[in-house]
């Protein structure tokens, strides 16, 4: 089996891997890299718990070879949140709940989670849609998911919380990732009652 | 400052897991990382249905560079099961299913195990198959266990060797042959539904380390960790103490990853690879055939009811196709027929329910254990009843689907049909509320175009947990220096929210924030407490019960310490917020500390108290087995948990297709525990309830699959999806469940299907026997019935 060496761009840091041919984008990053959030539930672009993102657009990370990710960017679940990376230690130690996207924190806030194993997928395809559209309407945002499979919640709390971003987002200009209420990066930003 | 709740329960606090979830830190089986020694599995499965194996050469398989071992039949010889022993671990004399487990193969990638799984040759000598239940129950149909008279069985199970039938359960009360005469409308039919599959979005997984030493680990996506390690022990006889079984988050349960399908072959196959881990995964194609699936069912019914509309009388006989092995299916059997009047009040019954051997995927749990399955036909039949009611009645005045099940469906104390007197709950209550929601009776919306027709429907049901009398649960209670608490349970958290259930129901007994509790996971039977199998929707309520008592006896430690302390009465004590106090003298002592350091005497003479440990264990003690010829017993069941849906719908009369607008769905759960995570089990449950009604695994004449994936098998979607789900919660309170709690896990999806049905009568006047409700099948049925109406 050849064996190529690419670059990738994965959550903002730039990887140098030696994949081979048949790998998938998938066994990439579980493998290589460890980041376990994407998810193989049919390893046949069936059921979306693979999502990321390539240069922006969600692809099923099992129908794409590693080696086409060469020179791309790729984002998945780990990257949703506020990097702790190249931010100082007060930044760093900033719990989940306040380094969340106003996304992932809609999805805690409306029970949008249940067993967690489409999750990843399911946000990453959210994001992607309110990425494009930050106002989608209610078929739009079922229409987007209609990937990404889910057993358990029966998908209106997961649609509810993307509406509720898209409530809060600006009525013009670029969407961000960042929630209103973010607390301001930097010192003083320590939070201190760890229970 | 993060804000505390105080007194958690019935309160709404967010999941304990979601953060985890949310960011892809939660950590599934697959997820674990093992480094280069790991080895992978493949299975060698049976191309026929019904085989007797001649012979296994396994001989180029092992000579593939890179494979390490291949296990047989000969290699294993042993069965493995719960209720019913009756499965092999690999298949030695015969196979039973197209997809029965021949042989394993191990090797240091998945796909030289997959390629070396392709050179294994085995002879097969092929035998008649049968795939109905109602055929395969015959005295001529072929054989699949010549055997089952040497199986081990449970004492409350009823095999009948030299056939096919696994199970044979009798409920025999009062006399309905004297009752049909009394009857003014009676009903009878006959209905079926297929198999069909759990589809959690995580397949099966397993790793197994057997280490040089006797030490045995498997990690494993699982509903039952300690069952999983009881009977694989068992099996493959390796003391209780040696197994190890770790169960970190499931993706997806729904009785599917119940007991132990896949689980013991990664085992068996570690076995002959000593030192090294061994990976097995099913794919998604595996997951459809090769785990376990609903068993299929022949329902033949007869109710009768009097003038007045009450019910006299039913007769039913229910033949669930089983599949190849049946042992966890045997006591679904048994559970419809001790259940089998579904959630009425008919004071003559005779039920014959039997479970039988297909030549088909094995038949197990799955979400509401045979209840989904004869509410299919009982719903159906009860509008029917209602229905023919009315027409006999002079000028229409009869009764409605909804008012036919307030008259007649179960209440409070009555004596049921195994004669045991029925645990408060309150039916009505629940038809009132999605009656109200969906606008019952009243004025109809118009369909939403000329070529589509709306329909309302109506459904009840009932569910008893089922499961041998005693299983029990424990739960440790441990404190931190800075008094928060770390809750042990060996309860799995499946989506369905019992571990933020255990840290609300630990809050509130000790009296600290929510906040302040964690759950250890994962389960891990080397450290974890007992729990029997997160199953049956008994964890709430049973797991609740043991975390209650523990939390109880931590309390009740630190009380007798800072009673002693303030020389005061434990009794004149309480702890808020995590403070002790004292009503009394109004002294506050924080726990911070004290809970593991104790408290000094006075001048530091001394101290008192120490780390504090609660334990806490819960076993129901009063179920009693029940009679083998008539199902008659003081106690047949812990409780029932009962609830009603109705839905609102259109049917698109040029294609045949649903779409389910509105489901309306109320339960009555004894107490809401966390209100927002039981309605998200309403609402998650009846899109599950609602996609089963659409789902069908399907098979050729010679017993293969022809629909094992996500594309041929459709399961509901984003856009599929009603607009609308009204959930509601009724709060009538069980005597022994925690703070009045029961399970509504599983009961969510069990009437959807048969809702969904009598709307559809409703909206076109057709019934529907059969499961699925497929396009197709509609749309042949509107014209079959546009012709009729042509010719007339």
């Amino acid at each position: 089996m050849a064996v190529h060496s690419i670059s990738v761009t994965v959550n903002g840091g730039r990887e140098y891997l030696n994949v081979p041919s048949n790998m998938t984008l998938l066994e990439m990053l579980r493998e290589k890299l460890a980041l376990t959030g994407a998810k193989n539930g049919c390893s046949a672009g069936e059921c979306g718990a693979c999502t990321v993102l390539v240069d922006g657009e969600p692809v099923n990370s099992c129908m794409m070879l590693a080696v086409e990710a060469d020179g791309r960017e790729v984002t998945t679940v780990e990257g949703l949140a506020r990097s702790e990376t190249g931010q100082g230690i007060l930044e760093a130690d900033q719990s989940i709940e306040e380094r969340v996207s106003a996304l992932q924190e809609a999805f805690v806030e409306h029970n949008a989670v249940q067993c967690g194993f489409c999750t990843p997928g399911m946000l990453i395809s959210a994001y992607a849609l309110l990425e494009r559209n930050p106002h989608p309407t209610e078929q739009e945002i079922r229409e987007a998911l209609v990937g990404n499979l889910c057993r358990c919640t029966g998908y209106l709390r997961i649609i509810e919380a993307v509406q509720a971003v898209a409530r809060d987002a600006p009525e013009t200009g670029a969407w961000s990732l960042e929630r209103k209420d973010a607390p301001e990066t930097g010192a003083g930003s320590l939070k201190g009652d760890a229970k | 400052m993060t804000q505390l709740t105080s007194d958690p329960v019935g309160k709404s606090v967010p999941r304990v897991d979601a953060y985890d979830k949310v960011t892809g830190a939660a950590i599934f089986v697959d997820d674990l990382q093992f480094g280069p020694g790991l080895y992978y599995g493949r299975l060698v499965r049976s191309p026929y249905a019904h085989a007797l194996i001649k012979k296994v050469d396994v001989s180029k398989a092992l000579e593939t560079p890179g494979v390490r071992a291949v296990v047989t039949g000969k290699d294993v010889p042993t069965r493995i099961g719960l209720y019913l022993i009756d499965r092999p671990v690999f298949a030695r004399d015969r196979v039973r299913y197209v997809g029965d487990p021949v042989a394993g193969v191990i090797a240091t990638s998945e796909e030289i195990a997959e390629q070396a799984a392709q050179l294994i040759v085995v002879e097969y000598e092929e035998l008649p198959a049968v795939f109905d239940p109602v055929e395969a129950a015959q005295p001529d149909a072929p054989l699949l266990h010549p055997d089952l008279g040497e199986y081990k069985v449970a004492n409350f199970i009823f095999p009948e060797p030299g056939t096919n039938i696994s199970e044979h359960f009798k409920l025999r009360k009062g006399d309905v042959e004297s009752a049909w005469p009394e009857c003014a409308a009676i009903v009878e039919d006959t209905f079926r539904l297929p198999q069909i599959q759990h589809v959690p979005l995580e397949p099966h997984v397993a790793v197994a380390l057997w280490e040089q030493t006797g030490q045995v680990t498997l990690w494993t996506s699982s509903q039952s960790p300690f069952a999983q390690r009881d009977l694989i022990a068992q099996s493959l006889n390796i003391p209780h103490g040696n197994l190890r079984v770790v169960s970190p988050y499931v993706g997806g349960g729904f009785g599917g990853k119940a007991g132990v399908s896949m689980e013991v072959y990664a085992v068996a196959m570690a076995r002959a690879v000593k030192g090294h881990a061994v990976k097995l995964r099913m794919t998604r194609e595996e997951e459809f055939i090769g785990t376990t699936v609903r068993q299929s069912l022949v329902a033949r019914t007869k109710i009768g009811c009097d003038a007045a509309g009450n019910l006299l009388a039913m007769e039913t006989q229910y033949y669930f196709g089983g599949g190849a092995y049946n042992d966890y299916g045997v006591n679904i059997a048994r559970a419809a027929g001790y259940s089998c009047t579904g959630p009425y009040n008919i004071p003559n019954v005779k039920g014959d329910s039997y479970c039988v051997y297909t030549n088909l995927p094995i038949g197990s749990a799955m979400r509401g254990f045979g209840m989904p399955e004869i509410h299919w036909g009982i719903e159906q039949i009860m509008d029917q009843l209602a229905e023919k009611l009315a027409l006999s009645k002079a000028e229409g005045i009869g009764m409605d689907g909804a008012e036919f099940r307030r008259r007649n469906c179960v209440k409070t104390g009555q004596t049921i049909l195994t004669g045991m007197k029925m645990t408060p709950i309150d039916l009505v209550a629940c038809i009132d509320r999605v009656t109200e929601a969906i606008g019952w009776g009243q004025d109809r919306p118009r369909p939403s175009a000329p070529h589509k027709r709306r329909g309302q429907g109506i459904a009840i049901m009932w569910k008893a947990p089922a499961m041998p009398p005693n299983p029990g649960s424990s739960a440790i209670v441990r404190f931190n220096e800075d008094a928060t608490v770390n809750v042990e349970i060996g309860a799995q958290e499946l989506g369905q929210g019992a571990f933020t259930v255990a840290a609300q129901v630990a809050a509130q007994a000790l009296g600290v924030p929510y906040e302040w509790v964690r759950v250890s996971a994962p389960v891990d039977t080397r450290y974890s407490p007992y729990e029997w199998q997160t199953v049956a929707s008994r964890i709430t309520w049973s797991m609740g019960n043991a975390v209650k008592a523990a939390a109880e006896d931590a309390r009740r430690q630190i009380l007798e310490i800072v009673a002693e302390h303030w020389s005061e009465h434990p009794d004149d004590l309480d702890i808020k917020d995590g403070k002790v106090i004292s009503y009394k003298s109004e002294r506050e002592q924080p726990l911070e500390n004290m809970v593991i350091y104790g408290l000094p005497n006075e001048d530091f003479e001394g101290w008192k108290g120490g780390p504090i440990v609660g334990h806490g264990r819960f076993m129901p003690t009063y179920v009693t087995n029940l009679d083998p010829e008539t199902g008659q017993g003081t106690r047949a069941v812990v409780h029932y948990t009962v609830g009603a849906q109705a839905v609102d719908l259109e049917v698109d009369t040029e294609t045949g297709q649903v779409e389910v607008l509105k489901i309306a769905s109320a339960y009555d759960v004894g107490k809401a525990i966390n209100p927002d995570l039981v309605l998200t089990q309403i609402e998650g449950g009846a899109v599950h309830g609602m996609s089963s009604a659409f789902e069908a695994l399907r098979f050729d004449e010679q017993g293969r699959p022809l629909n094992p994936s996500l594309v041929d098998y459709r399961i509901v979607t984003a856009v599929d999806a009603p607009q609308e789900i009204h959930g509601d919660i009724v709060e009538t309170p069980l005597e022994d469940g925690p703070w009045g709690a029961r399970g509504v896990g599983e009961h969510v999806m069990v009437q959807t299907a048969p809702a969904i049905a009598n709307a559809i009568n409703d909206a076109l006047g057709i019934r529907f026997n059969d499961l699925p409700l497929s396009a197709e099948k509609i749309f042949q049925a509107l014209q079959e019935s546009s012709n009729r109406y042509d010719q007339t």
